[in-house]
């Protein structure tokens, strides 16, 4: 067997061909997944997936009204962040409170870059194509700078350190604010809907489109790192550590490439914010961001892609349905001195601990529970016959 | 298996949730630019304005009142009929003055409650991340709650009006009342790390020149003590401080200045001069207090004498709950009654454009001091003040009235007199022709 | 050097502040595992205790007393209620519902007092005192470098001379052989949570009048300067806890006032980094042979 010595059925009444893997399997088994019951390319797998998603949203976006494209594009853009992070404290067991640092440094590199385009008189939805990966890129390089500095930190230490980060970004607005503008930030130039949309076009849409694209391209990619080898790596080490190092894993580089692909995917995030908003400012990536981002990837489901799916539509819906539910309370003008704005927050707060001591495992843990009840009320009548 | 299972179900939900969140939404609008017959935000029955406000979070306190102070003049303007048969439905969104928070508020605002303008968006980093969204959609952007000099923008964007005296105009006030009253003395400046504290002492250097002013400090709001700042302005030999700091910051400097056993003359942006917060924030320290000189454009809570605290006071029993009674309030009513002004000028057929040209055909007259500099090409909002001084505990207003622009313009003395409220305190203003 | 003396004076009473807050941190850490983000949250529901019954019976001591033992119960009442309900499949759902305790604490405080600042008092003359014509520390500094060195001083007799004390340290480092010999894991732990429940409560009143006044978020900045401060001690050690707090404070201090106060948070992060880098468990960490 390629994989492992560890007996496992599936994979056994598959692999029992005459003359054991063809030579193409062979050749290929150490970039693709062995899965138990999966076949062919990951890559190809999580391609289907993405287009069948790309389809989906392209029909939705059209049903649905201006205000609710502009709640799907900020999911998206979380989204984005949440698939790295998730993977980062999930799979690699590294706790960031300062991702909302790595989505700034995205934010700002992104408007700067459209607004220099703009000033230079470089029209045209095209550059996006150059802004966004360019902040994706200073993301990653900020992401390396603490990455290698936090390599050998663990738990409330790391956490210690990245809290400072995120603390850090109004400090540099500030200090730098010839380039920054310090705490209004800059608005940032977007070109608007291509005209061959059709003049009625709302720019919502057009956004959502851009927004869900890069959280699409986000995933597929970060899926694809997590069944690789270095996908594996991340687990081995917030596994043990000194098995991973004893089986030849260099547990430093895997800590920062971690950090790093996190801090990319927070980049593009952030990028994605700058975009839909028009606007960055230091205010909008602190601290509260990160705990939220934290609050996002915990409730959906710790390391899982479609956990991080849950925890963006959190992030986003939970915020509003609370507001929303509260709103139609008519109070006096005394009692609703106080209890306006602070209703809802305290509703939030009560669902989140309500939320986490029914679904400990988040809300991807609980449906792979009802999973697991369905499979095994499936799988019984036929136990018994074996038996 | 298991792995489809869990899958299925997950997809499963995920589209439910698509759909059903999108059948929860209205309908989608026309695909027009909008038609003309329908105003949003505007029935025969009914007016609506949005807001964005810091009600809770580490910015709330003081702000948090004034929008009920704004709903409760509508309520009363409402019992009496409205304007022009129409009640003024005023929708309150909490930000936390977190500029995220704020973007997808407006959104929801204008996209989704669909509000006739935005009223009195408060706070300079989170409502110039809208600016944007606002002048794309062309909505009324009404009296924003800052004195930052960017909604003074006609040509850039044309449906955003300032309220208040903008902070140079405020710093020039300040430093030119200084150089007359303290001539000669050791002038020095400090100010918040940001728009407002920039703003404030550019103001002050029109007026002093650049090395007029001795020794600058600045502070960030997230430090918690004023002691190095003070300390360098007593080793520096400063006789005025012209400050343009929050209340809680202003309170920390006079805390800081008794610990150093240091006493100038501190002169304060109105923004942080309000004598009861201070008093509520020194607690028993409020002897320091003692004059203090500050700068308003409002009549001051405690000045039974004036007749527009005692509208505003009667107002504030009846439709506020009786909530206490203090700078705030009269801020947020001058606004309620300025709007009211606004919606009677641009007539009973009421639209958007209407509105704006309405504001810009200027001449409201009002509780605030100063006049009304809304034109075609100023934005900015009122541009006079008045000086003000804390002793024997209680805080009044003295001496004429200033006005100035925010560039080279003397401080000149405004000298229309006070309007009064009319009886019922509904404004009667006309509509502009 | 009047300039110095008042950014260093000022530099260690903040510090020393953060450093009770700190060591409520970590008598937690040690006892469950778990970084407090409710702490702050907590101290504010404590002082605004204290400081209304001051306010009522014009009392500070009275209004300090209230707060030590409301923070007591409070810490009990928080461990007991929920703590130890929470799953431990995942170290991070203690910091989720810790963080979603801090939003609820905080937003009902909001409701029932309102946004508004309240007035917290210093129950000392605000006069600094003057030593040779410059001016030195004020009767309230050296109230706060008193109150928190007695907390110390009092926590470190309890751990090391008292029974209780080496029951709270067996549980929290063998539970399972302390159950065997008797210890109730499950009391120690509570008394753990309560007794930083009440340091964090004594700091937080100590803090307020220092700041604006009591308001629902006054203790948002001062936790993120404890929390730094710990980790750079070290989570283990409660003389780190201390020493980290207090370094923290004169950083911030002394780059408040010679440099910047924007640059106050790059200047944390520096020296975060630097302890970190030579000594990734803080500086009082103790060494652990781990190297492969």
């Amino acid at each position: 067997m390629t994989t492992t010595d560890r007996p496992q059925p599936s994979v056994q009444a598959k692999e029992a061909q005459p003359g054991g893997l063809s030579p193409l399997r062979r050749m290929t088994s150490g970039l693709t997944a062995r899965q138990p019951g999966g076949s062919g390319s990951t890559l190809l797998r999580h391609l289907v997936w993405v287009l069948v998603g790309a389809v989906i949203v392209y029909f939705v976006s059209y049903g649905i009204e201006p205000f609710r494209n502009y709640q799907f594009a900020t999911v998206a853009a979380y989204l984005c962040v949440t698939v790295g992070l998730t993977m980062l404290t999930g799979l690699n067991g590294q706790l960031s409170l300062g991702h909302s640092a790595f989505m700034a440094v995205g934010a700002y590199t992104v408007a700067l870059l459209q607004n220099e385009f703009s000033d230079r008189n470089i029209l045209g939805n095209w550059t996006l194509l150059v802004s966004l990966p360019l902040g994706v890129l200073a993301a990653a390089l900020a992401g390396a700078l603490i990455g290698v500095c936090a390599a050998r930190l663990r738990g409330p230490y790391l956490a210690g350190v990245t809290l400072a980060v995120a603390l850090v970004v109004p400090a540099f607005t500030t200090y730098f604010s010839s380039v920054f503008n310090a705490d209004q930030g800059l608005s940032v130039y977007v070109e608007p809907a291509p005209a061959a949309l059709g003049p009625y076009f709302p720019p919502e849409r057009w956004q959502a489109w851009i927004a869900i694209l890069c959280a699409m391209i986000t995933l597929l990619l970060v899926a694809n790192l997590i069944r690789s080898r270095f996908g594996r790596s991340f687990k081995a080490v917030r596994d043990d550590e000194i098995a991973a190092k004893l089986s030849g894993i260099h547990v430093a580089r895997t800590q920062i490439l971690a950090f790093v692909v996190s801090a990319a995917c927070a980049g593009i995030g952030g990028g994605v914010i700058a975009v839909i908003t028009q606007n960055v400012s230091p205010s909008v990536f602190g601290l509260t961001l990160s705990l939220n981002l934290l609050l996002a990837i915990v409730l959906g489901g710790l390391g899982s892609m479609f956990g991080a799916v849950w925890g963006a539509l959190l992030l986003v819906f939970l915020p509003y349905l609370t507001t929303q539910m509260t709103r139609d309370v008519e109070l006096s003008p005394s009692l609703s001195r106080n209890l306006e704005g602070n209703l809802p927050l305290a509703l939030f707060g009560l669902i989140l601990i309500i939320m986490m001591l029914l679904a400990p495992t988040g809300i991807q843990g609980a449906f792979r529970k009802l999973g697991m009840i369905i499979r095994r009320r499936m799988s019984r009548p036929r136990r018994s016959e074996a038996n | 298996m298991h792995r489809i299972a869990v899958r299925g179900i997950a997809i499963a939900a995920c589209l439910a949730l698509a759909v059903t969140t999108a059948a929860c939404s209205d309908e989608a609008p026309s695909s027009g630019g909008g038609s003309t017959a329908n105003v949003p935000g505007v029935t025969d029955t009914e007016i609506t304005f949005g807001t964005h406000q810091p009600l809770t979070g580490p910015a709330s306190a003081g702000y948090s009142k004034i929008s009920p102070a704004t709903k409760a003049y509508f309520d009363y303007v409402n019992a009496a009929g409205g304007v022009y048969g129409r009640k003024i439905k005023y929708l309150v969104e909490d930000d936390g003055y977190n500029p995220a928070n704020t973007q997808t508020l407006v959104r929801k605002l204008v996209l989704e409650d669909k509000v006739f303008a935005i009223l009195n968006g408060l706070g300079t980093p989170t409502h110039t991340g809208v600016l944007d969204f606002i002048k794309s959609q062309n909505v009324p952007d009404l009296f924003v709650a800052s004195g930052s000099r960017s909604w003074n923008q006609p040509d850039k964007y044309p449906t955003t009006f300032g309220y208040q005296p903008d902070y140079t105009v405020e710093g020039k006030i300040m430093a030119d009342y200084v150089k007359k009253t303290y001539p000669g003395q050791v002038v020095c400046h400090l100010g918040q790390d940001d728009d407002f504290g920039r703003d404030s002492l550019a103001g002050v250097e029109r007026v002093f020149g650049a090395s007029g002013v001795k020794e600058k400090q600045k502070y960030v709001t997230s430090m918690t003590t004023l002691a190095p700042q003070i300390g360098a302005f007593k080793t520096a030999g400063c006789q005025v401080i012209i400050s343009g700091t929050i209340p809680g910051f202003t309170a920390r400097g006079l805390g800081a200045a008794a610990q150093l056993g240091y006493k100038p003359q501190w002169v304060v942006s109105s923004v942080g001069a309000d004598n009861l917060t201070l008093s509520g924030l020194l607690g028993a320290n409020k002897g320091l207090l003692e004059g203090l000189i500050s700068v308003g454009y409002l009549p001051i809570a405690v000045d039974e004498s004036n007749p527009w605290i005692q509208l505003y006071k009667k107002i504030n029993a009846s439709n506020n709950g009786n909530a206490p009674f203090d700078n705030n309030i009269v801020y947020g009513m001058t606004v309620g009654y300025l709007t009211v002004q606004a919606l009677l000028k641009a007539g009973k057929n009421l639209t958007r454009e209407g509105l704006v040209k309405a504001i810009e055909s200027g001449g409201f007259k009002n509780a605030a001091a100063g006049p009304y500099r809304f034109s075609k090409t100023d934005h900015s909002g009122i541009g006079g003040m008045q000086m003000g001084k804390i002793s024997g505990g209680v805080q009044a207003a003295f001496g004429p009235v200033y006005e100035t622009d925010d560039g080279d313009g003397a401080v000149k003395e405004y000298t229309e007199a006070a309007t009064a409220p009319p009886s019922n305190g509904i404004p009667t203003d006309t509509a502009v022709k | 050097m009047e300039f110095f003396i008042l950014v260093t004076i000022d530099g260690i009473s903040r510090g020393m502040i953060y450093a009770a807050f700190a060591l409520a941190l970590v008598l937690i850490w040690r006892a469950a595992r778990v970084v407090n983000f409710a702490q702050g949250a907590m101290a504010v529901v404590t002082s605004y205790a204290a400081y209304k019954i001051a306010d009522a019976t014009d009392s500070y001591v009275l209004g300090f007393a209230v707060a030590v033992v409301f923070g007591l119960l409070l810490g009990a009442a928080v461990e007991r209620g929920l703590m130890r309900f929470v799953g431990h499949a995942n170290p991070l759902n203690d910091v989720i519902i810790a963080l979603g305790l801090a939003l609820f604490l905080t937003s009902v405080i909001g409701m029932i007092f309102g946004g508004e600042y309240q007035p917290a008092n210093q129950p000392f003359d605000t006069k600094a005192m003057e030593a040779g014509g410059v001016s030195w520390m004020t009767h309230y500094d050296l109230f706060i470098w008193g109150t928190v060195a007695a907390v110390v001083v009092l926590l470190g007799l309890l751990f090391t001379r008292t029974a209780v004390g080496l029951r709270m340290r067996a549980a929290a480092f063998a539970p399972e052989v302390s159950r065997l010999l008797g210890v109730s894991v499950g009391r120690m732990l509570t008394l753990g949570w309560a007794l930083a429940a009440a340091v964090g409560a004594v700091a937080g009143v100590l803090i307020l009048p220092t700041e604006s006044g009591l308001h629902p978020h006054a203790m948002d900045i001062a936790f993120a300067s404890a929390f730094t401060g710990a980790v750079v001690g070290g989570l283990d050690s409660p003389v780190g806890s201390v020493v980290g707090g207090i370094m923290v404070g004169l950083v911030l201090s002394y780059v408040s006032g010679y440099i910047a106060p924007s640059v106050t948070p790059i200047a944390v992060l520096v020296v975060l980094l630097a302890v970190l880098l030579v000594r990734p468990g803080g500086i009082f960490s103790s060494v652990r042979a781990r190297a492969v």
